[in-house]
């Protein structure tokens, strides 16, 4: 089995804010053709243009709905590899391919030593693991290593295509180990939780709940009491307001 | 670098990564074109190929951001649907047999065809384009050509919010303006199309939801934007207008609206004569040099409406010095309003939503409006000359799109909501919505529509889509029979601006009121997806007369993608992708401006094409030539223009104004207006394909009535003159259609659509309920049935697309869970859904955010198969459905006149009013949707399909 190496306190990962992700899917797309060109390239796609089509992506957005009726609510929610301080992804496989690096606390995989057996994404229990059926390997997101740390980018684009792109900006990147970083402040201001925390395993990402939205006016204004419909013309108070253009 | 202290089993054995790979070898920014959006993009190229598309960060538009669609762009790039070479139909029309040809003969073709329509009798080429973005070239070209039947798509898309819009306050939403997304404390979005626009909106709404504004959405079903909305008003479809004049009415009732912007930039103390059955009623009251008139209450008498020191009446009976009666429009607006068919208890029922609901909104819209007012240290002048040391605003912004527009009754719903702006003061203020620059433009914009003759070899003077100002505009002939073949600008359509393309091929069909010889038509999926009832369509597209004839003799399609149209043509001329070609997003035709300064754009080729295929701009212009067409050939017959980048330079459609206003004049130095620049283009690629006028703060607001805004806005060619551009609460234009069809004037509607005209030519918006339900008993189909577009799919384009079609791969129909349980209906059940136009089978969705009167599903994600190159398996045509097939192109039969499926007065497609049933299939019945016609013949030599994509474009 695999080892977690001491932390270096550095915990790059994603805020995801479920408040304002409206589903659009372009940290999905972006992501995939990043990656289909990135690191762990290829991302193979089987079946194109046939029934069945299925490729690897390292980034899915699901749509659920929570609630019942018109009081229920609708969630987007973007889903890749947490980065997680304790990810078991990683303490369970067999050939040591599956690592989580100290100096940043990146999750990969070396495709080199993965012989694709599928534990990693067994023990996963988010979902976060694509096995690339061409090449019989796992591969995952890389919080895009190859672009954070790219001099050939410029430097405020060096942040992963998912956050990059995202039309609403409900993606936010940093170091969640720093409590000073936008991302930790971030987290902190809003509320900031952990998927499935229970399970133990520390995820990096956090999630930024709904805000609550604006309550009404809890005093409107006497003259929105309504007036008898029956008035016998309303349009007599208005007959001598002295008006300038 | 790893810390190789660790052991090898914690560091992937020891993996070294290469973090400073260059993404590609070459970089180049061009404009997305994957939805209607506009983009900025930078496309990485690696081995000439596209290695990877993002946002330009620089780029007005999208600020950097990518939306699902745009990120895929490479893969629709490399789709095995692209068509390679020019065809030519060997087989029956709709057989699929077809024959590549060389482009030369491809162009004789077309010539000969043409050429012979032009020299006998012109408007018989009806030349429709669907999401044509070079409408400014196409129908200029059309004009040349000399007919009359050419639009875009925007007659099946949202005319009814331009023309809503553009006849009210000179603006409208999307291309013609946007909410101040900085500043609004208050947003209400009513049903809205995901692309119009996708990523300032999408922007937007992250500035609003970060800085606490209330976003309110008004839609019947609760899913993207609508997800977000910290109060989600699932409305009944097309109540939309009774719910906006129910807060009106609330508004008026409790004095919360601001008569002061009224009196400033609307018509509201307009005075309107009242001769009930004269040829005057409802016409404004003017002076002898035609200026309106208002009523001064300091001189007790009429003044013209525009003097600055006046104290202006807005209720009150007036004589006039003629001894005519008159009032002001606001009274006629309140008197409208206060009725007791638009209090929130008349309304609650229909519209779905409750009576005290609709007063709490209409309660906290006034507290933003009135309570919240923001005020802005930036002095300004206004129109009359007069210094204002701040700029006031009332920060209630509003937003609507296609849910509204795509009704029969959405003229009149578009212009409510304009009117609750404009009771609210909340029109190019601080904090609400405002115009994007071009806009506003005078009301109507331009003149009107040319076409009313054609002869042979004749081009015709003037916009073939433009703006009546009354019936004397209208294209019709001396029995108000149309002159179109569409039939927009007549007496069935007389605001028809985006002409009705949804109405083209069953008019030709029907011969109505004429044949054509050529139906000329580029990215318009008119065989599937793009029209209503789509298999009556492809009916009349492979009609043959008694003598073998077809009834159209001739089709002629440009697409870059085998799509369900390309079997119904005859001759096929393969367009180029959006990466492979120049574009001008013009001025002329549908801007990139926004509310801080007008803009436009360019693409450029940034691959070459690996196929023998032609940028159809190209093709038109050399068609143009070959035509002789005056504009496209010199004095001496040879071609004027060799491409379309040699025309997007050179060509002026006024002196000193052409296709682009940036660096105009020989040195590059003019804006606007200027002699051509041969390095125009060269000097947009400099700047990332994207020229953009930046409005100084005093300019920013209030542009209705902004001097500094209007004086530079005329000195850039934005408009004719430099004028205040008063808002319309009273629409005089309609008036007249009014009038004409109570029997006033030289120009009246036929006796069969009087009673039409009268009713639907209103000058103040009404609401009624929509035509095709109020035409049959709906007792039967209980239902609404609508679609939405998804955000990761722009209409037909786009289930070519690899990645894009494992997001939205087939269609459901989606449905309350509370009416579907009620029914006896489960998740996952195969039903009908049936209309009096038939009944298409889909598999269902349960859901709780949807009004549970309502179902919807997808727009275009059900495909015919064969079409886009997918396999016969594919879920888009084994499953998924297109609900068009129960939309009737045509209104219940009202005594004898057929009667488009679309709003009365701009010709818009009313997609969203259709009824339906919703019934569990037999048991026998699943599993495949119907109905399903046959499959489509690939054309010859398409690429096999892959069984496994490793690298996108190998």
């Amino acid at each position: 089995m695999t080892e977690i190496p001491p932390s270096s306190g550095k915990k790059l990962g994603l805020v995801i804010d479920l408040d304002t992700c409206v589903g659009c899917q372009a940290c999905a797309t972006n992501c995939k053709q990043w990656n289909a060109g990135g690191h762990l390239a290829p991302l193979p796609d089987m079946k194109p243009y046939s029934a069945g089509a299925e490729g690897v992506w390292f980034n899915r957005v699901h749509s659920y709905e929570a609630g019942e009726g018109a009081e229920g609510r609708t969630v987007h929610f973007p889903r890749s590899c947490l980065h997680c301080e304790t990810p078991a992804c990683v303490t369970v496989c067999p050939t040591g391919a599956s690592y989580k690096r100290a100096e940043d606390g990146i999750v990969l995989v070396n495709t080199d030593t993965c012989i694709g057996c599928g534990l990693c994404a067994w023990a996963c229990p988010y979902g976060a693991r694509e096995l690339d059926e061409d090449e019989g390997v796992m591969k995952k997101c890389t919080l895009c290593v190859d672009r954070i740390y790219n001099e050939t980018i410029p430097e405020a684009q060096r942040k992963p295509a998912c956050v990059i792109t995202c039309p609403v900006g409900a993606r936010h990147f940093g170091d969640l180990g720093d409590p000073g970083s936008d991302v930790s402040q971030l987290v902190a201001a809003r509320g900031g939780f952990d998927l499935m925390p229970e399970m133990g395993y520390a995820p990096t990402n956090k999630y930024l709940p709904p805000r609550r939205p604006m309550a009404p006016n809890p005093n409107p204004p006497a003259e929105a009491e309504p007036t008898p419909l029956d008035l016998k013309n309303p349009l007599l108070r208005w007959l001598d307001r002295a008006l300038s253009r | 670098m790893p810390d190789t202290n660790l052991p090898s089993r914690m560091t992937g054995h020891g993996e070294v990564i290469d973090t400073q790979a260059p993404i590609g070898d070459e970089v180049k920014t061009t404009t997305c074109y994957m939805c209607a959006c506009r983009c900025g993009i930078k496309v990485h190229l690696k081995d000439g190929r596209v290695r990877y598309i993002e946002g330009n960060p620089d780029h007005p538009v999208n600020r950097g951001v990518l939306c699902g669609k745009g990120s895929a762009g490479i893969m629709t790039q490399y789709a095995p649907a692209r068509l390679r070479a020019p065809l030519k139909r060997v087989g029956p029309r709709g057989s699929g047999e077809f024959a590549e040809i060389s482009w030369a003969e491809a162009m004789e073709i077309a010539t000969g065809w043409l050429g012979h329509v032009r020299r006998t009798d012109p408007k018989r080429l009806a030349f429709f384009t669907g999401r044509d973005q070079s409408q400014s070239l196409t129908g200029f070209w059309a004009a040349q050509f000399g007919t009359p039947n050419f639009a875009a798509h925007g007659g099946f898309c949202s005319v009814n919010m331009a023309a809503g819009g553009l006849y009210t306050i000179g603006g409208s939403f999307w291309e013609f303006g946007e909410p101040d997304w900085e500043l609004a404390k208050y947003f209400v979005m009513f049903g809205v199309a995901e692309d119009h626009d996708s990523n300032p909106i999408k922007i937007g709404l992250g500035k609003l939801k970060a800085r606490g504004a209330k976003f309110v959405s008004v839609n019947p079903v609760r899913t993207g934007y609508s997800a977000i909305a910290d109060e989600w008003v699932g409305i009944r479809p097309g109540t939309d207008g009774l719910f906006i004049m129910a807060i009106m009415h609330e508004l008026l009732r409790t004095d919360r609206v601001d008569l002061d912007f009224l009196v400033r930039y609307t018509n509201a103390a307009w005075l309107v004569v009242r001769n009930p059955g004269g040829a005057d009623d409802g016409l404004f009251a003017r002076d002898a040099d035609g200026k309106p008139l208002a009523w001064d209450r300091i001189a007790g008498a009429p003044v013209d409406a525009a003097t600055a020191e006046m104290q202006p009446a807005i209720v009150g009976d007036y004589t006039l010095p003629d001894g005519r009666k008159a009032v002001p429009v606001f009274q006629l607006m309140a008197e409208r309003y206060l009725g007791a068919e638009y209090a929130p208890e008349a309304v609650a029922e229909r519209c779905g939503i409750d009576a005290a609901r609709i007063r709490r909104l209409a309660n906290e819209i006034a507290d933003i409006a009135f309570k919240e007012t923001i005020t802005l240290d930036v002095p300004w002048t206004d129109a009359l000359g007069r210094r204002h040391e701040t700029m006031v605003g009332r920060p209630i912004a509003f937003h609507a799109m296609r849910g509204i527009s795509a009704h029969s009754n959405g003229f009149h719903t578009c212009r409510a909501l304009h009117l609750l702006q404009m009771l609210l003061g909340a029109v190019d203020t601080p904090g609400s919505w405002r115009y994007k620059s071009p806009f506003p433009r005078p009301i109507p914009p331009g003149p009107g529509p040319a076409g009313k003759t054609t002869a042979p070899n004749t081009p015709i003077a003037g916009n073939l889509l433009a703006f009546p100002h009354g019936p004397d505009d209208l294209l019709v002939d001396d029995n108000g029979t149309p002159l179109r073949i569409d039939h927009a600008f007549s007496w069935e359509a007389p605001l028809g601006l985006h002409g009705m393309m949804h109405t083209v091929i069953g008019n030709a069909g029907a011969e109505d009121p004429y044949s054509i010889d050529t139906l000329f038509m580029f990215m318009a999926n008119m065989a599937w997806n793009s029209a209503m009832n789509p298999l009556e369509i492809i009916r009349i597209l492979t009609e043959q007369k008694a003598d073998g004839e077809y009834r159209i003799p001739h089709v002629i399609y440009a697409d870059a993608y085998f799509s369900e149209t390309v079997p119904y043509a005859d001759l096929i001329l393969p367009d180029t992708t959006y990466l492979e070609r120049w574009d001008a997003i013009s001025l002329l035709d549908r801007p990139i401006g926004n509310a801080h300064g007008p803009g436009d754009s360019i693409r450029q080729p940034v691959i070459k094409p690996d196929r023998d295929v032609r940028p159809f701009q190209d093709v038109l212009i050399e068609l143009g030539a070959r035509l002789g067409l005056p504009a496209f050939t010199k004095e001496d017959g040879t071609p004027r223009f060799k491409d379309y980048p040699d025309y997007i330079v050179n060509h002026q459609r006024m002196p000193g104004i052409g296709p682009l206003a940036g660096w105009r004049g020989e040195d590059g130095s003019k804006k606007g207006v200027g002699e051509p620049n041969k390095d125009q283009l060269q000097r947009y690629i400099e700047n990332g394909c994207f020229w953009k006028h930046h409005l100084t703060p005093e300019q920013s607001y209030f542009k209705q009535a902004n001097r500094a805004y209007l004086d530079e806005a005329k000195a850039m060619g934005l408009m004719g003159a430099a004028n205040q551009i008063v808002m319309q609460i009273w629409s005089e234009p309609l008036q007249k259609f009014r009038l004409a069809a109570q029997g006033h004037g030289a120009k009246q509607p036929p006796a069969h659509l009087r009673k039409r005209v009268e009713t639907y030519c209103d000058p103040l918006p009404i609401w009624y309920a929509p035509l095709e339900q109020a035409g049959h008993d709906t007792t039967p189909y209980p239902l609404s049935a609508v679609t939405q577009r998804p955000m990761a799919m722009y209409h037909s384009w786009g289930s070519m697309n690899a990645w894009l079609r494992q997001i939205h791969g087939a269609n459901r129909l989606y449905m309350a869970r509370s009416t579907a349980t009620a029914q006896g209906i489960a998740q996952d059940d195969w039903v009908w859904v049936e209309s009096r136009n038939g009944r298409v089978k889909g598999q269902v969705t349960l859901m709780e955010g949807v009004n549970p009167d309502t179902v919807w599903t997808w727009n275009a994600i059900g495909k015919r198969s064969g079409a886009w190159q997918l396999s016969e398996d594919s879920p888009e045509s084994a499953k998924g459905f297109l609900l068009n097939h129960v939309i009737s192109e045509w209104l219940p039969a009202q005594e004898g006149f057929r009667g488009a499926n679309a709003d009365p007065v701009t010709g818009q497609a009313a997609w969203y009013d259709l009824r339906v049933s919703v019934t569990r299939c037999a048991p026998e019945e699943i599993a495949e949707t119907a109905p399903h016609p046959s499959t489509l013949k690939s054309p010859p030599n398409m690429p096999a399909v892959p069984l496994i994509i490793r690298e996108p474009g190998k």
